[in-house]
């Protein structure tokens, strides 16, 4: 298990996040709570005139697995479409990840990804 | 004395898991061999519906349903009728608000006096209970100094008044393992004629439990935590309040006449019993009680509190361990909650877990109380009577492997 999990380049993002605190004027952003632990971590992106990230962060403290997977999440979405955003996946963050995530930590794993679902789907409402 | 080596004997799970050092204890416990036997027996040998079949298998699965409900009467010094079995803590405490908003005439503006130290079993039914019926939910503080974390004592009886109808408390909670003064705290509470809850989840086959010296008036517990199976539990109430208290759950085995319109019950227990009870579940926790008497609950008691005491000293001598909470100086129900700086308790819980150590890592159904902790969530320990030193021996090296993974 941890000498899957506990991967180096997992402890690194732990330690030493990227992109991390509360970015201002952001255009997308919310809250992704783990209900198991209550654990939340909220994402903020900003987006230029094409709807392209030009500026990602994420703040909030987790377990390893949940500061990583938003470090390396965020690390991933800068510069990508907002559209090209929307078709990130569960099995995508596990693959950026590398490591084999347990059923126990699925809710780790995703806790950015389930915050940046959320910022879809409040901008949405927004518009609509 | 406890001897924690022959007991693990009793444990089939321990046996055929030599390497596990199981510390989550109260969470659920393990089940011992006689239990596991007595609930096999009531399946193979005479398994029928109770008070019901007028042939030998079900007179006798009545009668051993009911020597269940004699061995948990005796366990808490209260007598048969005031012994309803449920499915668990959970159930016992929804079901006694709903029977009490049925039965009290609660007016707008009336107080619940609770404490942060709840289990959301407890704190939720009344939280629901306040928005339903208008009343007002009111914290007692919380007392935090060199003898660890307890209510205060002197605020909750300046706080309860007329207007207060109902209190409860923990006997003991599952985060920091304290013991609560429930006695005064039933002192406090009748002064003004509110009823006093108390969760004994925590403490019952943990430590004596006896009811009418606690003067409480109603109380409940599971049998999970207490060697007993999953899916039984039982809630216990002053005589003449269960008697004057309606059901809440309705169906059959609980009425003794119905018309197309409406029906009249039977006396308590059996009318809070409506439909097929877990019967095998209630004739495993009478033999979960037998087994827990034979060695003696308080027996049990001095030993958790020696493991906790050991394991605190051990935890405090490793830089970076944060303990919550008494942890082992004053009365403990073998509970200790703890971090570890630079790391995440699902992470610590999860390397533990690599080294066969199972704690539990997150609020452990206590989010307020995490909340006035300064806490999200933490590492729980905790003790039954078939932990060994050893145990806590090898929890210190989990701690230290924790430290190498994250290069602490």
């Amino acid at each position: 298990m941890n000498e899957e999990l506990y991967k180096q380049n997992i402890i690194d993002h732990y330690k030493n996040p990227h992109h991390k605190g509360r970015l201002k004027d952001s255009d997308l952003q919310a809250i992704g709570n783990n209900p198991l632990c209550g654990d939340k971590l909220s994402v903020y992106i900003k987006l230029d005139k094409d709807g392209k990230a030009c500026d990602v962060s994420f703040d909030g403290d987790g377990c390893a697995i949940s500061v990583a997977s938003a470090s390396i999440l965020m690390d991933n979405l800068l510069g990508k479409h907002i559209n090209e955003m929307r078709l990130i996946t569960p099995g995508d963050v596990y693959d950026m990840l590398g490591i084999k995530v347990s059923a126990g930590r699925i809710n780790c794993a995703l806790l950015a990804y389930k915050a940046l679902n959320e910022s879809f789907k409040k901008l949405e409402i927004k518009n609509e | 004395m406890i001897k924690a080596e022959i007991i693990k004997k009793d444990f089939p799970l321990l046996i055929s898991n030599p390497d596990l050092v199981y510390l989550d204890s109260a969470s659920s416990s393990q089940t011992p061999e006689c239990v596991l036997d007595k609930v096999e027996n009531y399946y193979r040998e005479y398994r029928a519906n109770i008070h019901r079949g007028l042939y030998g298998i079900s007179e006798k699965a009545s009668r051993e349903y009911e020597s269940a409900r004699g061995e948990v009467a005796k366990f808490i010094n209260a007598d048969t009728e005031e012994i309803v079995f449920t499915s668990g803590s959970t159930l016992s405490m929804n079901m006694l608000v709903y029977s009490l908003e049925q039965t009290l005439n609660f007016k707008n503006g009336d107080e619940i006096l609770v404490t942060v130290a709840l289990h959301h079993s407890t704190l939720v039914p009344l939280q629901e209970l306040a928005k339903r019926a208008g009343l007002t939910l009111k914290f007692i503080p919380l007392k935090k100094d060199s003898e660890g974390i307890d209510i205060d004592y002197d605020e909750m009886e300046n706080m309860i008044s007329e207007k207060t109808i109902l209190l409860a408390l923990p006997h003991s909670d599952n985060v920091l393992g304290t013991v609560y003064d429930v006695s005064r705290a039933a002192r406090a509470a009748h002064k003004y004629e509110a009823i006093f809850i108390v969760d004994a989840a925590k403490t019952a086959g943990h430590m004596p439990i006896d009811v009418k010296s606690m003067d409480c008036d109603y109380l409940f517990f599971s049998g999970h935590k207490m060697c007993a199976p999953t899916g039984i539990g039982i809630l216990f109430g002053k005589k003449e309040l269960l008697h004057n208290l309606k059901p809440s759950i309705f169906g059959g085995g609980m009425v003794s006449e119905v018309s197309k319109d409406e029906a009249s019950y039977l006396t308590s227990p059996d009318k809070f019993e409506p439909g097929t009870q877990n019967i095998a579940g209630a004739i495993g926790l009478g033999q979960a009680i037998k087994y827990l008497d034979k060695i003696g609950v308080e027996n049990i008691h001095s030993y958790e509190k020696e493991l906790t005491k050991y394991a605190t000293e051990e935890l405090r001598k490793i830089n970076g361990v944060v303990l919550y909470g008494v942890g082992g100086q004053n009365d403990n129900t073998g509970v200790i909650s703890f971090n570890i700086d630079g790391t995440h308790p699902h992470d610590v819980a999860e390397i533990f877990a690599s080294k066969n150590v199972a704690v539990r890592a997150g609020h452990h159904c206590a989010e307020p109380f995490m909340g006035e902790l300064g806490i999200t969530a933490s590492v729980r320990v905790s003790f039954y009577l078939y932990n060994t030193m050893e145990d806590v021996d090898k929890l210190i090296e989990a701690v230290e492997e924790v430290k190498n993974v994250f290069e602490l």
